[in-house]
């Protein structure tokens, strides 16, 4: 049976393209430009989903993204929100938390079992007998948890890109669009963002069976689009608030990081729910979702309703519901003395109205609501229900009340208090460059919305440097739109309070007795607002409750935190593109024509071993051991850090930075250079070549390399020593050459005196090699012969100049130089990749020196660098004064 | 994401900084006892307040100084070291 509505002035469906899906193995046809919920209803289906614990049909409840109850799965997509997602051709749906589809749903017993399963039922239960619990956890796997997760699914890629505004408006509604065209009028530019797949807010939906609200949407569309200033949004979340005005935007398949001078914060409320018995039955929702399934979706959400109001809001959604044809056969009100001019057409209309009643339950018929048994209030709150009156109808509509939609608010760090006035949580101070408007702020009626509007956009605008705030505030109205205690006590309970985890009004005095009676404590025991829609149906009635209960006011109780983000985003959204950068060193292409196996190493590539054919990894690295040992080899250090530092100050710097002696060396000469912390911990070495009287070259380890030359900037900038320092790792190429005959393999290639006098032990000689101009070190880490060559990067490819004749240097890679420095009683720590310290032999080893060779007993020069080292033995003496 | 003015180059995003710790004074390590030495080597103090601490602009390899509220993560104000405002 359709529920489509005439054609509804703005109404956001196009009804020439039809689009056909399945729900549950009945097909369907609903519109481009309906939700999945909005083109059920429209088809007559109006049991939605199964609650999360009880699985109790539910329907629409409040057309915002959060109707949890109504999720539903798309083939791969799981958990897609019936209220808010688009419906899409050939969609092929299932409610998700049902055992065999919502009308039979197995698990629909576990709502008369429901007394087994109190608050917090599962901390107490299954502890004994102990054997059963891996049983008791399979069951209750299999009941919990939402959807299918298809782990075939495609990896989705959804663009990332960075904005910049002046103003960032979000919400468009009447406040946030006066907010945006008073801004954008000061000179900012302006960007409004709104999830809602069209902007307009309330005034899409709340209309008092006039055409005022949408005149008015009309006339500010128009001026916002054609604005040179604004930008606007619609189909966009701003999904959390993160420092310094920075915002995830999040559209369907992108996210835009922006960054805005000022935000303004025109979120709007979220309509609450009254409790009572059965007030989760299909066709009781709230007024706003009513409206908004009539005036965007042109769907007639019941035949005849009865009206549960504690606010002028409600007699509006019942002129509502009467100009399209749905009978109204009473307002409830809950206030007892309320007068508005939409109260009295409806009274002149014939309309029932009961003043000072509240609904105590519904009937249920044929899986909706049925009726609605109305009751007097007495004085103390609670219902007379000595006095029931049953009224006939299939719907439901509940008017009681808002609760900011200030999630963004409370993330940027705004202060809120509780507004005994209007029943509301109100910002009280706002951080810098914060602004709030509307019914976020506390403000109700349609024109003082748009006059805070032009009031926070002014004043934002001047924040960002446009124009001077001098608008006045606009004050809260004296009446309250928002109920202080909508909730209604029930012998059969069943008066949810939170429809994501079926939580009633028992449920929290049960826990408040059990001592969970502070608001944060109440929230994980009960588990109120955890679900998926985060509180935002529910956590304004359970802080009313609570308070109730401790004989505090709801300012006193507080609310619990707010963190992104503010509706679930998916992580295709999130995710990034799996980017791992690696550096090459000017040799790679050398070793991948040798055969090499590569390793990762700290930022690096590097070949762990070469592989030759028919050899395993073991005997290929046993062979360029003993390739070292007997001939000659070659490895490849191009990935150590390679720094210069010259001025006059050069000698000075290097012996307060390092441990050792450097203004005694002669040029010509390396000595090996280790660096402490304060506290006298190895944290790196090198090898430290003078090259003239001012003029250093020294090396670090591959990881250590960017930390060392910042380490050293920060000296500099605190020492103010005359000198220059320059990180020159990616600037040269690097090359170890050992063994017996390496020194034939090197002369080949170079002119210069590689004989033991001209060029001894430890000395650095710079030359040519290859026709490059080279750095070349005898220095030793195997207990071969050995020189390190160091030459620009470009040059690297000397090795092809090797005369054949003269024996070809094998390559051996990290695991075989790891075998040979062992078999040669060394350190190997600074060609060592992967390390960020030396070896594992001397990391966190003290400077004392000891096991690690002459270089250690270096006297340090300066007094800070002979303290680090006396550090050490400090903590040795008071090490040993604990035995 | 914060931002963060670098003396030289201005507002800029925090990812393209890097933070290296409170600035303390050191001792003079000649002369100072050994118990102010350990204590400077190994306590350090994080009751939330005004810190001078130590930034580096990544991009650009600039030290500077920032004065940060810890307590509310404000940073008050940054300059070149040695460069103090009054």
């Amino acid at each position: 049976m359709s529920t489509r509505l005439p054609k509804m002035p703005g109404e956001w469906i196009d009804r020439s393209t039809p689009v056909d899906f399945e729900f549950e193995a009945e097909r369907f046809q609903g519109f481009v430009g309906d939700t999945i919920s909005s083109a059920l209803c429209a088809a007559g289906v109006s049991a939605l989903g199964r609650s999360f614990k009880y699985h109790r049909l539910r329907g629409v409840l409040s057309v915002a993204n959060h109707d949890v109850n109504a999720l539903f799965q798309d083939g791969g997509r799981p958990n897609l929100r019936g209220d808010v997602v688009p419906l899409r051709k050939g969609m092929c749906l299932a409610a998700v938390n049902t055992f065999g589809g919502v009308k039979y749903d197995r698990a629909r017993i576990l709502d008369w079992l429901s007394a087994l399963f109190p608050v917090g039922f599962y901390y107490k239960a299954f502890h004994s007998p102990k054997s059963l619990f891996p049983f008791w956890e399979r069951v209750f796997r299999r009941l919990t948890g939402l959807g299918e997760l298809d782990f075939s699914v495609q990896r989705l890629r959804t663009p990332k890109r960075y904005d910049f505004c002046d103003v960032l408006v979000i919400g468009a509604g009447p406040s946030g669009l006066s907010a945006a065209l008073a801004c954008a009028d000061a000179g900012a530019k302006v960007c409004i963002v709104d999830e809602n797949a069209r902007i307009g807010g309330s005034l899409t939906y709340q209309r008092g069976g006039e055409d005022r609200a949408s005149a008015l949407l009309h006339d500010l569309d128009e001026r916002v689009n054609r604005h040179p200033n604004i930008s606007v949004r619609p189909g966009t979340l701003a999904a959390g608030y993160y420092a310094d005005h920075w915002l995830p935007l999040i559209e369907d398949k992108r996210m835009t990081k922006m960054r805005a001078r000022a935000v303004i914060v025109a979120s709007g409320a979220f309509e609450q729910p009254a409790v009572f018995h059965n007030n989760d039955l299909p066709g009781a929702m709230l007024a706003s979702a009513a409206q908004r399934l009539i005036y965007r979706y042109a769907v007639k959400p019941m035949q005849s309703a009865v009206v549960l109001t504690a606010n002028d809001d409600g007699y509006e959604a019942a002129l509502d519901l009467r100009i399209n044809d749905v009978r109204v056969d009473a307002v409830v009100d809950l206030r007892g003395n309320a007068s508005s001019s939409a109260a009295a057409k409806l009274a002149q209309a014939g309309v029932r109205i009961y003043s000072g009643h509240g609904i105590h339950e519904l009937r249920s018929k044929n899986g909706r609501v049925g009726a609605a048994v109305v009751c007097p209030l007495l004085a103390n709150g609670e219902l007379d229900v000595a006095r029931p009156e049953i009224i006939g109808c299939d719907g439901v509509l509940m008017s009681v009340g808002y609760a900011p939609a200030a999630a963004l608010l409370y993330q940027a760090g705004a202060k809120m208090r509780f507004d005994e006035t209007i029943q509301q949580f109100v910002p009280d101070t706002l951080p810098s460059g914060i602004f709030a408007a509307g019914r976020v702020n506390g403000i109700y009626a349609l024109e003082d919305r748009l006059l805070d509007g032009v009031r926070a956009g002014l004043e934002a605008a001047s924040h960002a440097g446009f124009g001077a705030a001098a608008a006045t505030p606009v004050a809260r109205a004296t009446g309250s739109p928002n109920h202080p205690y909508p909730v209604f006590d029930h012998p059969k309970a069943k008066n949810f309070v939170d429809f994501d985890e079926d939580l009633q009004l028992k449920d929290f005095v049960n826990a408040v007795q059990e001592g969970f009676d502070n608001i944060e404590l109440l929230k994980r025991y009960t588990t109120v607002g955890m679900g998926p829609s985060q509180g935002k149906h529910s956590n304004m009635n359970a802080i009313r409750i609570l308070a109730k209960l401790l004989h505090k006011s709801p300012g006193e109780v507080g609310s619990t935190t707010a963190r992104p983000f503010f509706h679930p985003v998916p992580m295709s959204h999130l995710a990034g593109r799996g980017f791992h950068p690696y550096r090459l060193t000017p040799l790679h292409s050398r070793h991948e024509s040798a055969g090499a196996v590569f390793m990762q190493a700290g930022v690096w590539l590097r070949p762990e071993y070469y592989a030759a054919s028919g050899k395993s990894k073991v005997e290929a690295v046993r062979e360029e051991a003993s390739a070292v040992r007997n001939r000659v080899g070659i490895i490849d250090v191009g990935t150590l850090g390679k720094m210069e530092i010259s001025g006059p100050d050069a000698a000075a710097f290097l012996e307060r930075f390092y441990t050792g002696r450097f203004g005694n060396m002669k040029a010509g000469m390396t000595r090996y250079a280790l660096m402490l912390d304060e506290a006298g911990v190895i944290i790196d070495d090198g090898v430290v070549a003078r090259l003239g009287e001012e003029r250093f070259y020294f090396t670090t380890t591959t990881t250590g390399s960017a930390n060392v030359y910042r380490e050293m900037t920060r000296l500099n900038t605190l020492w103010k020593m005359r000198v220059g320092i320059i990180n020159a790792t990616g600037g040269y190429a690097a090359v170890n050459l050992a063994g017996p005959r390496s020194r034939d393999v090197l002369a080949a290639v170079t002119r210069l005196d590689l004989s033991a006098e001209a060029f001894p032990y430890l000395a650095v000689r710079e030359g040519e090699v290859a026709e490059m101009p080279a750095r070349m070190m005898r220095v030793g880490f195997v207990g071969e012969l050995g020189y390190e060559i160091h030459l620009p990067a470009d040059g690297a490819g000397f090795l092809g100049h090797t005369d054949p004749s003269r024996p070809r240097p094998r390559h051996p890679a990290i695991r075989c130089r790891g075998a040979a420095t062992a078999a040669a009683g060394k350190g190997a720590h600074h060609h060592r990749a992967g390390h960020r310290r030396p070896d594992d032999a001397d990391r966190g080893r003290n400077g004392l020196g000891g096991e690690n060779g002459q270089t250690l007993f270096h006297r340090p020069a300066q007094p800070e660098n002979r303290r680090r080292q006396e550090t050490q033995g400090a903590t040795g003496r008071l090490r040993a004064g604990f035995r | 994401m914060k931002l963060l003015r670098c003396p030289i180059n201005g507002l800029r995003p925090v990812s393209e900084f890097q933070y290296a710790g409170e600035i303390r004074p050191m001792p003079d390590p000649g002369s100072c006892s050994d118990a102010d030495w350990t204590d400077y080597v190994f306590n350090r103090n994080g009751a939330p307040g005004i810190k001078k601490e130590w930034w580096l602009h990544l991009a650009s390899g600039i030290w500077f100084v920032a004065e940060r509220n810890t307590a509310t993560d404000e940073v008050q104000r940054t300059y070149l070291h040695g460069e103090d405002p009054a």
